[in-house]
This record gives structure tokens, C-alpha cells and sequence, in this order.
């Protein structure tokens, strides 16, 4: 530590001598393909028509990389690798187990369907402002949250996210977007730097950084102080994630900007604030989850209960679509609060992880579909939609699809994790979290449902009789098609598909899981050994 | 601040500072200095000027948008990176190599400093976008 | 040493939080500039208060002759300070653009994503 006591002159410090294959640089690219590509686009940043396809091609060759990547993670167990051939504590770890794999390859395909969806609705204006190295940006920050090894940098990591995320929200210069921005960046800034405290805290006791050499050493580490860190750690990665008494930040600014930005917020940046907790609660601060628990059980359960209630109470479509989004917090904190790593019981685990990617998936699809919405009613309020059904079935059925699905109703993809979620509550014998569960999954039922039955189903607006139909909305087409329907079309099928055949997630969340508990297959690829440590 | 004696000097002060960023930065591979604070003094020279000339001015004189200098440093400084990739070393490692120029001397060349160069166009560009923004009486974008 | 240090960083978390409390968006950004100061402070102090020799390693030498402060937290406070000046210089620029636009200093009268006369919920269904 910061002692100074010997630094009488020693060889140049240690290095790491064996020489790194070329197949493990599928760690690094994640973060440095977007960032490359990003640094290309800004470069060029008149040239509008050269945007779009490279930065596909900059994803495209992305995905190919994660399939790569969750691929060797699930068959060889954890990979690392440290930058700069520093020896693991002194330099900076990038480590994939399964669950960073997996989120960071969903990320990737959320953003592709994004970007797709963006042709359609980014002005030429917003290109040149930087729509295109922005998203490639934010996903650089959110691939290296999920990697990364070293707690620093993964503060680094959410200030690139957040950063590139100040860029797209104001993207349009809409006035309601300024006041969603102010109160997303105020906020925002507050819990980034409760998280730089954390930090701040947890260097001053344990005299590292890598993620995995304080897991070792946290277990030595007094009570007080050690609950103080992890209550900071909490009430951070809390406000990122949007948990109950720290959400309404997210109600009052995810509507406002674009449909595609907020689609892609809704989908990455609040799964990046619960993976940061199952990773600093886990792996990083075990020790204290007997007194964590309950809290985190309380936080869940509210959450879970109250947020579909502000669906059902809101009339701003994306905003009800937000409090949705709350509620599926709730869901991914009950997964926490239902593991146990010292009981070491997973399947909560799994079923946060699980919940987590179906969450991605069709919060993205749903508010892209509200984008849509909007479009073709050039309405915000579901009182003044209506009758889109008679014009627009596809869109409607879509829709439906998707609110099925994030209800948990069960051919669908969120059945599945809600079954996951509240198998593992009977494991734990925490009923009330089932019956929290269970409310969740009814109330949003009604708030789906509702909201469909509003805008597609009733032929007319709120106050008019039911027989005037809505005689400004005509069906979709051109751009609003190619670059709108479509790619929502293709991430509900894949939705929808992995609903129908949900094996190979139960198969990689369970493996994510597991190691997520166990956390010493992960300390090992750092290349620090769990015997040496003091380890609880 | 539109005083004759600010508007003559500043342009001299400007390409001072500018000179002598461009000295920090080089400075900083051995010895106090870097990139970062070198584009802070280079972002300071931009805002100087921008305040004694006008912000339209200082975009001319700058010939490409500051956020395209900024993209260009962030290139930089990712690509430096990846040298390593084709010596079996991990990302980021630093490698260092030189060449000997026709007059005998040795010019020394590393990814660190080509690193470094990203960083001071990162800052360079990035401040400087914020301080002519700021400057641009509002009618920004 | 460390005592003074830790009560200048709670001080300056005292003002950033009283100064974030206001309707003032003009003080809630000096609120953000104190709150990152007392954060980076915390950090210098957290890393131990050791003796004033800089962490530079001299010519011709691998390592540092005599014991040097700990160079770490001044890598972390550096990045926390450029990361922070950047985020300062984006809430700026947005209080700046919002009173432009929005004509409002104070936030409560900033409600247009959340309007005031929010309505009832829909009855039908």
C-alpha cells in the first residue's frame, strides 16, 4: 500500500512474460472496435454518407466477435487479460466470465436493431451532429462496464456511457428534451460520483483496484467500514438502475429525447447499474450480504409493486413505458436478493441474468414500437391515439407480442425468467418476494394491456363515441417501413423465438451464474490465486 | 475585453501558447508534461483567440471542426494500441523503436508518445468545441 | 494531517450538498464543481498523506531513489478531474442552453416533461 517503506532499487517492475495469443484479443475488441470506429466517424464527421455503413460494419463484425467470445467463455470458463503486460494487481484486467459475455453480446445486438430503427428517424441535421460515433461511444462504455476487471475503470466506463449519452439526448434540441436532460444529468452525475466515493473508500481499505484482488482481500476488512462501502455502492448503482425510491429521474426523462436513443437507454443503461451490483455484491463484497440482503429485498419488492402502478396512472405512452421498464428492475433485484453466496444458492442469480437479457431485448423493441406510434399519430398521449389496429395490424400485434412478453405471460420470453425468479424465491423460502413477483407480472398485465387496448384497439380518441373512427392516421410506409417495421419486426422474432425455445439462455444464465457465486474461476483468470487471500 | 491592446497581442499570445503546448507535449515522454495538460494550454490559446477575434474567425483559422481534432486524437490513440497485436503482447503495450534519419541523428518513436499525441488532440479538440460554444453568444447549433 | 484533510472534505460535502439542494441551477452547478473537488480530495486522502517527494523516477534509474508519495491516487484524481471537468462543462453548457430556452433559472418552473396539470388516468377499460 501507500506505505513507502522500501523502495530500495529493484529490477524494473514485474511483467508478465509469456506472450498473448492473437485469438485473446476477443476480449479487447468490444471496446476498442466501437472505439476506433467512433474516433473514424467523428473524424469524418461531414461526410453523412459514409456514417451508417461503416458503422454497421463496425457492429456487424462486433457480434461476430461476442458469438466468439460467449462461445470460448462457455466451453473454457473465464478468459482475461491485463493491458499493457502489467502483472494483474498493477494493471488494468479486462475478464469475461459467461454473464459479462452475455450481456455484452446482447448489448451488441440491441444496438445493430437500433441503428437500423435510426435510419429511419435521425435528421441529416443529428448525423452530422454525431449521431452515429455517439452510439458506437456509448456502446464502447457499456461493453467496457461489462469487462473490465478493475473497479476504477469501471467508473471510467459508466462516464464514457454517461458522457456519450449527454450527446444523444439532446440530440433534436426539442425543449422538453432539455428538461429531461437536465434532470438525467444532474442525477446521473450524483451517482457516478457516489460510485468515485465507493472507490475512493474501498482503495483507502484494501490498497487495490482489480476487481478480483479485492474480492480476495474484502473479507479482512472491518465491519463498519466495510457495510459504510457497500451502502455507498448501493445507493450508486441504485440511482443508475432506477431502483424504487431512486427512480424518478427515469420517468422524467426517457420520454424525451428520440425514439431510437431512448430505446437504446432503456435497453443498456440501466442493466449496466444492476450488473455493476451483482458484481460489487457478489464478487466484490460478499462478506456483507447478510446485512445487505433484506435491503436489497425491500428495494425489490417496492419497486416491483409500485412501478407498474405509474404505468397504469400514465398517459404518455414512453412514459408508461419507463415505469415498465422500473418494474423489470424490480425483477432483476429480486434475482439478487433471492441468491445467497454464502448459502450459495444461484438461482437468483440466473434469474436476474436471464431477466436482464430479456429486459434488453423488448424494452428496446417496446419503445421502438412507441416510436412508431408516435409517428404515425404524431401523438405523445395514449388518450389522443387510437384506432391504429384498423390501419397499422402489423404494428399491433407487435406491440401486443412484446406486452405479453414483458408481463411474463408464458409462451413468451418473460415467462421464463419470472418462472426462474420465483422458483428460486420457494428455494429461499422468501414468500413475500414471490407474491411481490406475482403482483408485478398481474399489474403489468393490466398496464400492457391497457395501453393496447388505448391506442390500437379503441377505434377513436378518449371522448369520442366509439363508432368515429381516427381518420388521421394512414398506414405506414416507405422509411417508416424499411428502416422502421422491419428490424422492430426482426428483434420481436427473435424474441419470440427464444420464447419458443428458451434451452440455450438457460443453459448459459445457469453457467453465468454459478460463477457468479463461486467466484474463483474468475480470480484465477486475472491471474491471482484464491488460496493466497484471505478470501471468506 | 475588445480593448486594442488585447485584440493586437492576442493573436502573438495565441501562437506562443500553441508553440508551447507543442513543447509540453514532447517534454512530457521524459519529464514533467503529457498530452493532457499540453491540450489544455492549446484549448487556452484557441479560447484567447476566439475571445479577441470572434468565434467564426478562430473556426477559419482552425480550418477543421475541433470535434474532428478531437476524433482524430481519440484514432490516434486507439490505434496505438494495437501494435502489440502483432507481437504477442496484450493491448496497449508499450513498444518502443526508432529510426536513424539520413543526417545520423536517431529519431525515437513509441506507441506511448503516439498515445499521447491522441490525447492532446482529444483535449485539444474537446475543450476547445466547449469554449467556442460557450463563446458563440448563444447561438450554438 | 489526515483529520484537517478529512474535515475540509466533509465541509466541502456539506456546501455541495447545500448548494445542490437550491432551485438555482446556477448554484446546483457550483454545487457539482465543490462536490468533485471534495471527492478528489477524498481520494488524496484516502491514498495516505505521505512525504512531498514527487513520484518521478530520475535518469538513468528503474526505480525511485528515496520513498515518494503515492503516485495512484494522483492517477485517479487526475482522470477523476478531467472526467469531471468534462461533465461540468456539459451541465453548463446545458443550464446555459435551457435558460436560453426554456427561460428558466429556477427548476421548479421547469416542467415541461413533466407537466404540472398532468392528466387523470384514463378511465376507459
Amino acid at each position: 500500500m501507500a506505505s513507502g517503506v522500501d523502495h530500495a532499487i529493484q529490477p524494473p517492475p514485474a511483467m508478465i512474460e509469456q506472450a498473448t495469443a492473437v485469438a485473446d484479443w476477443v476480449l479487447v475488441w468490444p471496446v476498442a472496435l466501437p472505439l476506433i470506429g467512433a474516433a473514424a466517424l467523428l473524424m469524418f464527421r461531414r461526410q453523412t454518407a459514409f456514417q451508417a455503413p461503416l458503422a454497421f460494419m463496425v457492429l456487424f463484425a462486433l457480434l461476430v466477435n461476442a458469438w466468439i467470445l460467449v462461445d470460448r467463455v462457455a466451453s473454457d470458463g473465464p478468459i482475461a487479460m491485463t493491458m499493457g503486460k502489467w502483472v494483474p494487481p498493477f494493471g488494468i484486467s479486462f475478464t469475461a466470465d459467461l454473464l459479462s459475455a452475455l450481456l455484452s453480446g446482447v448489448a451488441i445486438l440491441v444496438s445493430i436493431i437500433v441503428l437500423a430503427y435510426a435510419q429511419g428517424e435521425v435528421e441529416p441535421r443529428d448525423t452530422r451532429y454525431g449521431y452515429h460515433p455517439l452510439l458506437l461511444l456509448l456502446l464502447a462504455g457499456v461493453n467496457g462496464a461489462f469487462l473490465t476487471a478493475d473497479i476504477f475503470n469501471l467508473y471510467v466506463w459508466f462516464e464514457v456511457m454517461l458522457i456519450a449519452s449527454f450527446g444523444l439526448f439532446i440530440l433534436g434540441g426539442r425543449k422538453t428534451q432539455l428538461d429531461g436532460a437536465v434532470k438525467y444529468g444532474f442525477i446521473n452525475f450524483l451517482a457516478t460520483t457516489f460510485f468515485l466515493i465507493g472507490i475512493a473508500y474501498i482503495y483507502g481499505l484494501t490498497g487495490t483496484l482489480n476487481m478480483a484482488d479485492i474480492a480476495l482481500r474484502a473479507g479482512e476488512i472491518e465491519f463498519g467500514p466495510r457495510i459504510t462501502v457497500t451502502i455507498i455502492f448501493v445507493i450508486a448503482f441504485a440511482i443508475k438502475a432506477a431502483a424504487f425510491p431512486l427512480n424518478s429521474w427515469l420517468a422524467a426523462s426517457y420520454h424525451t429525447p428520440n425514439a431510437s436513443v431512448s430505446a437504446l437507454f432503456a435497453g443498456l443503461l440501466t442493466k449496466v447499474g444492476v450488473y455493476a451490483l451483482i458484481r460489487i455484491l457478489y464478487v466484490l463484497l460478499p462478506a456483507t450480504w447478510s446485512q445487505t440482503e433484506t435491503l436489497i429485498a425491500v428495494i425489490a419488492g417496492v419497486t416491483l409493486v409500485v412501478a407498474p402502478l405509474g404505468a397504469i396512472a400514465e398517459t404518455n405512452l414512453r412514459r408508461a413505458l419507463g415505469f415498465i421498464l422500473v418494474g423489470g428492475i424490480g425483477a432483476m433485484l429480486a434475482g439478487l436478493a433471492l441468491s445467497d453466496p454464502i448459502l450459495n444458492l444461484p438461482r437468483g442469480i440466473f434469474g436476474a441474468t436471464f431477466y436482464a437479457i430479456h429486459s434488453m431485448l423488448t424494452m428496446t423493441a417496446l419503445y421502438l414500437v412507441a416510436g412508431l406510434v408516435e409517428r404515425n399519430t404524431g401523438e405523445l398521449d395514449t388518450r389522443r391515439m387510437g384506432g391504429i389496429y384498423e390501419t397499422n395490424s402489423w404494428l399491433s400485434i407487435l406491440f401486443l407480442v412484446l406486452i405479453l412478453a414483458i408481463s411474463g405471460l408464458p409462451p413468451f420470453l418473460g415467462f421464463w425468467p419470472k418462472l426462474v425468479l420465483i422458483q428460486a424465491g420457494v428455494e429461499s423460502t422468501q414468500y413475500w418476494l414471490v407474491a411481490a413477483l406475482l403482483i408485478n407480472a398481474f399489474l403489468t398485465t393490466i398496464a400492457g394491456s391497457r395501453l393496447w387496448a388505448h391506442i390500437f384497439w379503441r377505434s377513436g380518441h378518449e371522448g369520442t363515441g366509439s363508432e368515429t373512427l381516427n381518420d388521421r392516421l394512414h398506414p405506414l410506409a416507405g422509411k417508416a417501413v424499411s428502416w422502421g417495421l422491419v428490424p422492430v419486426t426482426v428483434l420481436t422474432a427473435i424474441i419470440f423465438a427464444l420464447g419458443l425455445y428458451p434451452a440455450p439462455l438457460f443453459d448459459l444464465g445457469q453457467g453465468a451464474a454459478v460463477d457468479i457465486i463461486t467466484p474463483d474461476r474468475y480470480i484465477d483468470a486475472v491471474g491471482l490465486s484464491p488460496a493466497e487471500g484471505g478470501a471468506p | 475585453m475588445n480593448t486594442v491592446i488585447f485584440r493586437t497581442i492576442a493573436p502573438y499570445l495565441a501562437a506562443l501558447m500553441l508553440i508551447f503546448s507543442v513543447f509540453v507535449l514532447l517534454r512530457g515522454h521524459n519529464e514533467p508534461g503529457g498530452g493532457f495538460i499540453a491540450g489544455l494550454i492549446g484549448a487556452s490559446a484557441i479560447a484567447i483567440y476566439g475571445i479577441a477575434t470572434g468565434v467564426n474567425e478562430v473556426r477559419r483559422a482552425i480550418v477543421f471542426h475541433p470535434l474532428a481534432l478531437a476524433g482524430f486524437g481519440l484514432f490516434l490513440s486507439a490505434l496505438s494500441g494495437f501494435f502489440s497485436l502483432f507481437v504477442n503482447e496484450p493491448f496497449l503495450t508499450g513498444l518502443w523503436g526508432s529510426i536513424n534519419l539520413p543526417d545520423g541523428t536517431e529519431l525515437a518513436l513509441s506507441t506511448p508518445m503516439m498515445f499521447d499525441i491522441g490525447v492532446y488532440f482529444v483535449v485539444l479538440g474537446v475543450l476547445s468545441s466547449v469554449a467556442l460554444a460557450l463563446e458563440e453568444d448563444g447561438s450554438a447549433n | 494531517m489526515e483529520f484537517a484533510l478529512a474535515t475540509l472534505v466533509g465541509l466541502f460535502v456539506a456546501t455541495a450538498v447545500y448548494l445542490l439542494l437550491s432551485r438555482s441551477m446556477i448554484r446546483m452547478l457550483l454545487g457539482v464543481a465543490i462536490l468533485g473537488n471534495a471527492v478528489n480530495l477524498l481520494i488524496f486522502t484516502v491514498g495516505r498523506l505521505t512525504r512531498e517527494v514527487p513520484p518521478i523516477v530520475p535518469p538513468g534509474e528503474s526505480a525511485p531513489l528515496e520513498a515518494v508519495a503515492n503516485p495512484l491516487p494522483q492517477a485517479l484524481i487526475l482522470t477523476a478531474i478531467v472526467i469531471g471537468f468534462s461533465m461540468f462543462a456539459y451541465l453548463l453548457v446545458l443550464a446555459f442552453r435551457s435558460y436560453e430556452e426554456l427561460n428558466a433559472d429556477n427548476t421548479d418552473t421547469m416542467r415541461l416533461a413533466e407537466p404540472e396539470d398532468s392528466p387523470r388516468p384514463p378511465l376507459s377499460y
